[in-house]
Protein backbone atom coordinates (compact mmCIF):
# COMPACT_ATOMS: atom_id res chain seq x y z
CA UNK A 1 0.00 0.00 0.00
CA UNK A 2 2.71 2.51 1.00
CA UNK A 3 4.45 1.56 -2.28
CA UNK A 4 1.31 2.59 -4.21
CA UNK A 5 1.24 6.00 -2.59
CA UNK A 6 4.74 6.83 -3.80
CA UNK A 7 5.30 8.46 -7.17
CA UNK A 8 7.09 6.16 -9.67
CA UNK A 9 9.81 8.82 -9.94
CA UNK A 10 10.64 8.30 -6.25
CA UNK A 11 11.41 4.64 -7.01
CA UNK A 12 13.52 5.48 -10.06
CA UNK A 13 15.58 8.21 -8.37
CA UNK A 14 16.14 5.88 -5.42
CA UNK A 15 19.31 6.62 -3.48
CA UNK A 16 20.71 8.72 -6.31
CA UNK A 17 23.72 8.08 -8.50
CA UNK A 18 26.71 6.34 -6.88
CA UNK A 19 29.06 8.63 -8.88
CA UNK A 20 31.28 5.69 -9.71
CA UNK A 21 31.53 2.83 -12.14
CA UNK A 22 33.88 4.50 -14.62
CA UNK A 23 37.02 3.22 -12.88
CA UNK A 24 35.63 -0.32 -12.81
CA UNK A 25 34.62 -0.20 -16.47
CA UNK A 26 37.94 1.26 -17.62
CA UNK A 27 40.10 -1.03 -15.47
CA UNK A 28 38.24 -4.05 -16.80
CA UNK A 29 39.14 -3.00 -20.36
CA UNK A 30 42.74 -2.07 -19.59
CA UNK A 31 43.39 -5.38 -17.80
CA UNK A 32 41.75 -7.20 -20.73
CA UNK A 33 44.11 -5.48 -23.17
CA UNK A 34 47.10 -6.26 -20.94
CA UNK A 35 46.00 -9.89 -20.72
CA UNK A 36 46.02 -10.26 -24.51
CA UNK A 37 49.73 -9.38 -24.58
CA UNK A 38 50.60 -11.31 -21.40
CA UNK A 39 48.64 -14.39 -22.47
CA UNK A 40 50.47 -14.49 -25.81
CA UNK A 41 53.78 -14.33 -23.94
CA UNK A 42 52.62 -16.99 -21.45
CA UNK A 43 51.41 -19.45 -24.07
CA UNK A 44 54.46 -19.00 -26.27
CA UNK A 45 56.69 -19.62 -23.24
CA UNK A 46 54.73 -22.76 -22.40
CA UNK A 47 55.14 -23.99 -25.97
CA UNK A 48 58.93 -23.70 -25.73
CA UNK A 49 58.76 -25.82 -22.58
CA UNK A 50 56.92 -28.71 -24.24
CA UNK A 51 58.74 -31.96 -23.38
CA UNK A 52 61.31 -29.98 -21.34
CA UNK A 53 62.51 -31.38 -18.03
CA UNK A 54 62.16 -29.70 -14.62
CA UNK A 55 65.61 -28.09 -14.71
CA UNK A 56 64.91 -26.37 -18.07
CA UNK A 57 61.53 -25.06 -16.86
CA UNK A 58 63.10 -23.89 -13.62
CA UNK A 59 65.91 -22.10 -15.47
CA UNK A 60 63.37 -20.37 -17.68
CA UNK A 61 61.37 -18.95 -14.75
CA UNK A 62 64.50 -17.84 -12.89
CA UNK A 63 65.26 -15.31 -15.63
CA UNK A 64 64.26 -11.90 -14.20
CA UNK A 65 62.05 -10.80 -17.10
CA UNK A 66 60.20 -14.09 -17.16
CA UNK A 67 59.62 -13.89 -13.39
CA UNK A 68 58.34 -10.31 -13.65
CA UNK A 69 56.05 -11.11 -16.58
CA UNK A 70 54.77 -14.21 -14.82
CA UNK A 71 53.80 -12.21 -11.71
CA UNK A 72 52.27 -9.54 -13.96
CA UNK A 73 50.28 -12.22 -15.80
CA UNK A 74 48.87 -13.93 -12.69
CA UNK A 75 48.11 -10.65 -10.90
CA UNK A 76 46.37 -9.12 -13.92
CA UNK A 77 44.44 -12.33 -14.45
CA UNK A 78 43.01 -12.36 -10.91
CA UNK A 79 42.37 -8.62 -11.07
CA UNK A 80 40.44 -8.97 -14.32
CA UNK A 81 38.61 -12.07 -13.05
CA UNK A 82 37.41 -10.34 -9.91
CA UNK A 83 36.09 -7.36 -11.90
CA UNK A 84 34.24 -9.69 -14.26
CA UNK A 85 32.83 -11.89 -11.50
CA UNK A 86 31.64 -8.76 -9.69
CA UNK A 87 29.51 -7.85 -12.70
CA UNK A 88 28.08 -11.36 -12.97
CA UNK A 89 27.18 -11.38 -9.26
CA UNK A 90 25.62 -7.90 -9.39
CA UNK A 91 23.63 -8.97 -12.46
CA UNK A 92 22.21 -12.24 -11.18
CA UNK A 93 22.40 -12.47 -7.37
CA UNK A 94 19.49 -10.45 -6.05
CA UNK A 95 19.47 -11.70 -2.47
CA UNK A 96 21.19 -8.76 -0.82
CA UNK A 97 23.16 -10.56 1.93
CA UNK A 98 24.31 -13.28 -0.47
CA UNK A 99 25.38 -10.64 -2.99
CA UNK A 100 27.48 -8.71 -0.45
CA UNK A 101 29.05 -11.88 1.04
CA UNK A 102 29.95 -13.24 -2.41
CA UNK A 103 31.40 -9.92 -3.54
CA UNK A 104 33.64 -9.68 -0.48
CA UNK A 105 34.58 -13.37 -0.68
CA UNK A 106 35.74 -13.27 -4.32
CA UNK A 107 37.89 -10.22 -3.53
CA UNK A 108 39.57 -11.98 -0.59
CA UNK A 109 40.12 -15.14 -2.62
CA UNK A 110 41.49 -13.23 -5.62
CA UNK A 111 44.00 -11.33 -3.46
CA UNK A 112 44.97 -14.56 -1.69
CA UNK A 113 45.49 -16.47 -4.95
CA UNK A 114 47.39 -13.58 -6.54
CA UNK A 115 49.71 -13.38 -3.51
CA UNK A 116 50.22 -17.15 -3.55
CA UNK A 117 51.14 -17.05 -7.24
CA UNK A 118 53.53 -14.15 -6.69
CA UNK A 119 55.17 -15.91 -3.77
CA UNK A 120 55.59 -19.12 -5.77
CA UNK A 121 57.27 -17.26 -8.63
CA UNK A 122 59.49 -15.27 -6.24
CA UNK A 123 60.64 -18.42 -4.45
CA UNK A 124 61.71 -19.92 -7.75
CA UNK A 125 63.24 -16.67 -9.02
CA UNK A 126 65.09 -15.84 -5.82
CA UNK A 127 66.05 -19.43 -5.17
CA UNK A 128 64.23 -19.64 -1.82
CA UNK B 1 18.62 -14.86 -7.54
CA UNK B 2 17.38 -13.79 -10.93
CA UNK B 3 14.27 -15.70 -11.93
CA UNK B 4 14.70 -17.86 -15.00
CA UNK B 5 11.31 -19.57 -15.04
CA UNK B 6 7.83 -18.13 -14.96
CA UNK B 7 5.95 -18.12 -11.66
CA UNK B 8 3.11 -20.67 -11.46
CA UNK B 9 0.36 -18.15 -12.12
CA UNK B 10 2.16 -16.85 -15.22
CA UNK B 11 2.56 -20.19 -17.01
CA UNK B 12 0.87 -19.92 -20.40
CA UNK B 13 -1.91 -22.38 -21.22
CA UNK B 14 -3.50 -23.34 -24.53
CA UNK B 15 -6.47 -21.11 -25.18
CA UNK B 16 -9.38 -20.99 -27.60
CA UNK B 17 -9.19 -21.75 -31.30
CA UNK B 18 -11.11 -19.64 -33.78
CA UNK B 19 -11.01 -21.38 -37.20
CA UNK B 20 -11.60 -19.33 -40.34
CA UNK B 21 -14.75 -20.08 -42.34
CA UNK B 22 -14.48 -20.11 -46.16
CA UNK B 23 -11.20 -18.17 -46.04
CA UNK B 24 -9.40 -17.58 -49.35
CA UNK B 25 -6.01 -16.80 -47.74
CA UNK B 26 -6.08 -18.11 -44.16
CA UNK B 27 -3.20 -17.21 -41.83
CA UNK B 28 -2.79 -18.35 -38.23
CA UNK B 29 -2.10 -15.90 -35.38
CA UNK B 30 -1.27 -17.17 -31.91
CA UNK B 31 -1.85 -14.40 -29.40
CA UNK B 32 -1.09 -14.07 -25.69
CA UNK B 33 -4.20 -13.40 -23.64
CA UNK B 34 -4.49 -12.48 -19.99
CA UNK B 35 -7.06 -10.54 -18.04
CA UNK B 36 -6.76 -9.47 -14.41
CA UNK B 37 -10.49 -10.06 -13.88
CA UNK B 38 -10.97 -13.85 -13.89
CA UNK B 39 -8.04 -15.15 -11.80
CA UNK B 40 -6.99 -17.47 -14.65
CA UNK B 41 -3.49 -18.12 -15.97
CA UNK B 42 -2.49 -16.47 -19.25
CA UNK B 43 -3.40 -18.44 -22.36
CA UNK B 44 -2.47 -18.46 -26.02
CA UNK B 45 -5.47 -18.14 -28.36
CA UNK B 46 -5.29 -19.24 -31.98
CA UNK B 47 -7.03 -17.06 -34.56
CA UNK B 48 -7.29 -17.87 -38.25
CA UNK B 49 -7.61 -14.69 -40.29
CA UNK B 50 -8.53 -14.39 -43.96
CA UNK B 51 -5.78 -12.21 -45.42
CA UNK B 52 -7.88 -11.72 -48.58
CA UNK B 53 -9.93 -9.18 -46.64
CA UNK B 54 -7.21 -7.83 -44.36
CA UNK B 55 -4.63 -5.04 -44.58
CA UNK B 56 -0.95 -5.93 -45.02
CA UNK B 57 0.37 -5.20 -41.52
CA UNK B 58 0.18 -7.22 -38.30
CA UNK B 59 -1.79 -4.36 -36.73
CA UNK B 60 -4.41 -4.73 -39.50
CA UNK B 61 -4.80 -8.41 -38.58
CA UNK B 62 -5.07 -7.59 -34.85
CA UNK B 63 -7.77 -4.99 -35.52
CA UNK B 64 -9.60 -7.39 -37.83
CA UNK B 65 -9.56 -9.98 -35.04
CA UNK B 66 -10.84 -7.39 -32.57
CA UNK B 67 -13.55 -6.16 -34.96
CA UNK B 68 -14.73 -9.47 -36.34
CA UNK B 69 -13.71 -12.34 -34.05
CA UNK B 70 -13.10 -11.37 -30.42
CA UNK B 71 -13.78 -7.79 -29.36
CA UNK B 72 -12.19 -8.40 -25.95
CA UNK B 73 -8.66 -8.57 -27.49
CA UNK B 74 -6.86 -5.65 -25.88
CA UNK B 75 -3.97 -3.70 -27.39
CA UNK B 76 -2.63 -0.16 -27.67
CA UNK B 77 -2.51 1.51 -31.06
CA UNK B 78 -2.83 5.00 -32.37
CA UNK B 79 -1.00 6.41 -35.41
CA UNK B 80 -0.69 3.17 -37.46
CA UNK B 81 2.42 4.59 -39.17
CA UNK B 82 5.31 3.94 -36.78
CA UNK B 83 5.54 7.33 -35.13
CA UNK B 84 3.60 6.98 -31.86
CA UNK B 85 5.13 3.75 -30.56
CA UNK B 86 1.88 2.56 -28.99
CA UNK B 87 1.61 -0.82 -30.73
CA UNK B 88 5.05 -2.09 -29.65
CA UNK B 89 4.82 -5.82 -28.99
CA UNK B 90 6.72 -9.06 -29.47
CA UNK B 91 5.91 -10.45 -32.92
CA UNK B 92 7.58 -13.65 -34.16
CA UNK B 93 10.00 -13.46 -31.25
CA UNK B 94 11.18 -9.92 -31.92
CA UNK B 95 10.00 -6.67 -30.36
CA UNK B 96 8.63 -4.38 -33.03
CA UNK B 97 5.72 -2.16 -33.99
CA UNK B 98 2.65 -4.07 -35.18
CA UNK B 99 1.79 -1.22 -37.56
CA UNK B 100 5.05 -1.34 -39.52
CA UNK B 101 5.58 -5.12 -39.43
CA UNK B 102 4.25 -6.73 -42.61
CA UNK B 103 2.41 -10.04 -42.19
CA UNK B 104 4.26 -11.28 -45.29
CA UNK B 105 7.56 -10.88 -43.40
CA UNK B 106 6.35 -13.16 -40.57
CA UNK B 107 6.56 -16.92 -40.19
CA UNK B 108 3.56 -19.06 -41.28
CA UNK B 109 2.14 -18.97 -37.77
CA UNK B 110 2.48 -15.47 -36.36
CA UNK B 111 3.02 -15.49 -32.59
CA UNK B 112 2.27 -12.29 -30.70
CA UNK B 113 3.15 -11.53 -27.09
CA UNK B 114 3.28 -8.29 -25.10
CA UNK B 115 6.70 -6.66 -24.64
CA UNK B 116 8.84 -9.10 -22.61
CA UNK B 117 9.45 -8.90 -18.87
CA UNK B 118 7.01 -6.07 -18.17
CA UNK B 119 4.00 -6.35 -15.87
CA UNK B 120 0.93 -7.00 -18.05
CA UNK B 121 -2.15 -4.82 -17.68
CA UNK B 122 -4.23 -6.92 -20.06
CA UNK B 123 -3.49 -9.05 -23.17
CA UNK B 124 -0.92 -7.12 -25.24
CA UNK B 125 -0.84 -4.05 -22.98
CA UNK B 126 2.26 -3.82 -20.75
CA UNK B 127 2.56 -1.51 -17.75
CA UNK B 128 5.21 1.05 -18.75
CA UNK B 129 4.91 3.26 -15.64
CA UNK B 130 8.46 2.53 -14.47
CA UNK B 131 9.87 3.00 -17.98
CA UNK B 132 8.24 6.43 -18.30
CA UNK B 133 9.42 7.43 -14.80
CA UNK B 134 12.96 6.47 -15.83
CA UNK B 135 12.59 8.70 -18.90
CA UNK B 136 11.39 11.58 -16.69
CA UNK B 137 14.35 11.02 -14.34
CA UNK B 138 16.90 12.08 -17.00
CA UNK B 139 15.08 15.43 -17.30
CA UNK B 140 14.69 15.18 -21.07
CA UNK B 141 14.52 18.84 -21.94
CA UNK B 142 16.95 21.66 -22.81
CA UNK B 143 18.72 22.71 -19.60
CA UNK B 144 20.65 26.00 -19.79
CA UNK B 145 22.54 28.43 -17.56
CA UNK B 146 22.86 31.33 -19.98
CA UNK B 147 19.93 33.75 -20.26
CA UNK B 148 17.45 33.29 -23.05
CA UNK B 149 18.49 35.39 -26.08
CA UNK B 150 16.21 38.42 -26.17
CA UNK B 151 15.35 38.50 -29.83
CA UNK B 152 16.07 35.07 -31.23
CA UNK B 153 15.99 31.33 -30.60
CA UNK B 154 18.99 29.43 -29.26
CA UNK B 155 20.74 28.71 -32.54
CA UNK B 156 22.52 25.57 -33.68
CA UNK B 157 24.83 25.08 -36.66
CA UNK B 158 23.86 22.48 -39.28
CA UNK B 159 26.93 20.42 -38.20
CA UNK B 160 25.81 20.42 -34.57
CA UNK B 161 22.26 19.61 -35.62
CA UNK B 162 23.61 16.53 -37.44
CA UNK B 163 24.95 15.22 -34.11
CA UNK B 164 21.46 14.45 -32.86
CA UNK B 165 20.51 12.53 -36.00
CA UNK B 166 19.92 8.91 -35.05
CA UNK B 167 18.86 10.07 -31.58
CA UNK B 168 15.93 12.46 -31.98
CA UNK B 169 14.00 9.87 -34.02
CA UNK B 170 13.45 7.67 -30.95
CA UNK B 171 9.72 7.32 -30.29
CA UNK B 172 10.03 5.66 -26.85
CA UNK B 173 8.17 2.51 -27.91
CA UNK B 174 10.27 0.52 -25.37
CA UNK B 175 11.08 -2.24 -27.90
CA UNK B 176 14.82 -1.93 -27.16
CA UNK B 177 14.67 -1.71 -23.36
CA UNK B 178 12.34 -4.71 -23.11
CA UNK B 179 14.60 -6.75 -25.43
CA UNK B 180 17.63 -6.17 -23.20
CA UNK B 181 18.49 -9.05 -20.81
CA UNK B 182 20.29 -6.60 -18.55
CA UNK B 183 17.08 -4.55 -18.34
CA UNK B 184 15.10 -7.74 -17.60
CA UNK B 185 17.29 -8.67 -14.63
CA UNK B 186 18.04 -5.17 -13.33
CA UNK B 187 15.41 -2.87 -14.87
CA UNK B 188 14.64 -1.58 -11.41
CA UNK B 189 17.93 0.37 -11.38
CA UNK B 190 19.39 0.07 -14.90
CA UNK B 191 17.94 2.85 -17.07
CA UNK B 192 17.92 0.69 -20.20
CA UNK B 193 18.82 1.48 -23.82
CA UNK B 194 15.85 3.73 -24.68
CA UNK B 195 16.28 6.07 -21.72
CA UNK B 196 20.08 6.17 -22.10
CA UNK B 197 19.69 7.02 -25.80
CA UNK B 198 17.31 9.81 -24.80
CA UNK B 199 19.78 10.99 -22.15
CA UNK B 200 22.54 11.08 -24.77
CA UNK B 201 20.22 12.98 -27.14
CA UNK B 202 20.48 15.93 -24.68
CA UNK B 203 24.16 15.38 -23.87
CA UNK B 204 24.89 15.58 -27.62
CA UNK B 205 22.76 18.70 -28.13
CA UNK B 206 25.03 21.75 -28.67
CA UNK B 207 22.44 24.05 -27.02
CA UNK B 208 22.27 22.12 -23.75
CA UNK B 209 24.51 23.50 -20.98
CA UNK B 210 24.04 20.88 -18.29
CA UNK B 211 26.22 18.09 -19.71
CA UNK B 212 28.26 17.70 -16.51
CA UNK B 213 25.20 17.27 -14.32
CA UNK B 214 23.70 14.85 -16.84
CA UNK B 215 26.88 12.73 -16.74
CA UNK B 216 26.93 12.95 -12.92
CA UNK B 217 23.42 11.54 -12.78
CA UNK B 218 24.31 8.63 -15.07
CA UNK B 219 27.66 7.77 -13.44
CA UNK B 220 26.47 4.71 -11.57
CA UNK B 221 27.25 0.97 -11.72
CA UNK B 222 23.56 0.25 -12.32
CA UNK B 223 22.03 3.23 -14.12
CA UNK B 224 24.62 3.15 -16.95
CA UNK B 225 27.12 0.36 -16.51
CA UNK B 226 24.65 -2.54 -16.58
CA UNK B 227 24.92 -2.18 -20.36
CA UNK B 228 27.09 -5.13 -21.40
CA UNK B 229 26.94 -4.37 -25.14
CA UNK B 230 24.60 -7.28 -25.81
CA UNK B 231 23.25 -5.30 -28.81
CA UNK B 232 19.68 -6.65 -28.73
CA UNK B 233 18.59 -2.99 -28.61
CA UNK B 234 20.14 -2.12 -31.96
CA UNK B 235 18.90 -5.34 -33.55
CA UNK B 236 15.29 -4.86 -32.48
CA UNK B 237 14.78 -1.08 -32.88
CA UNK B 238 11.87 -0.63 -35.32
CA UNK B 239 13.23 2.81 -36.24
CA UNK B 240 16.68 1.44 -37.12
CA UNK B 241 18.46 3.38 -34.36
CA UNK B 242 21.49 2.21 -32.39
CA UNK B 243 21.02 2.76 -28.63
CA UNK B 244 24.17 0.69 -27.89
CA UNK B 245 26.24 3.27 -29.77
CA UNK B 246 24.66 6.13 -27.80
CA UNK B 247 25.52 4.30 -24.56
CA UNK B 248 29.10 3.77 -25.78
CA UNK B 249 29.35 7.53 -26.46
CA UNK B 250 28.22 8.27 -22.88
CA UNK B 251 30.87 5.85 -21.56
CA UNK B 252 33.50 7.58 -23.71
CA UNK B 253 32.56 10.97 -22.26
CA UNK B 254 32.80 9.54 -18.73
CA UNK B 255 36.43 8.62 -19.48
CA UNK B 256 37.13 11.88 -21.30
CA UNK B 257 36.20 14.07 -18.36
CA UNK B 258 38.51 12.18 -15.99
CA UNK B 259 41.83 12.58 -17.80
Amino acid sequence: MSENLRHPLKRVRGLGSAKEGVAHWWTQRVTAAALIVLAIWFVSMLLTLLHADFATAHAMLVKPWNAVLMIAFTTTMFWHAVLGLQVVIEDYVHTRWLEVVTLVLIRFLAVLFALACALAVLRVALGG
Amino acid sequence: MAEFSLPKNSKIQTGKHYPAKNAKKPRTFKIYRWTPDDGQNPRQDTFEVDLASCGPMVLDALLKIKNEIDSSLTLRRSCREGICGSCAMNIDGTNTLACTKAISDCKDTVTIYPLPHMPVVKDLVPDLTHFYAQFASVKPWLRTQSPVPADKERLQSPEDRKKIDGLYECILCACCSTSCPSYWWNGERYLGPAVLLQAYRWIADSRDEDTGARLDDLEDPFRLYRCHTIMNCARTCPKGLNPAKAIAEIKKLMIERRA
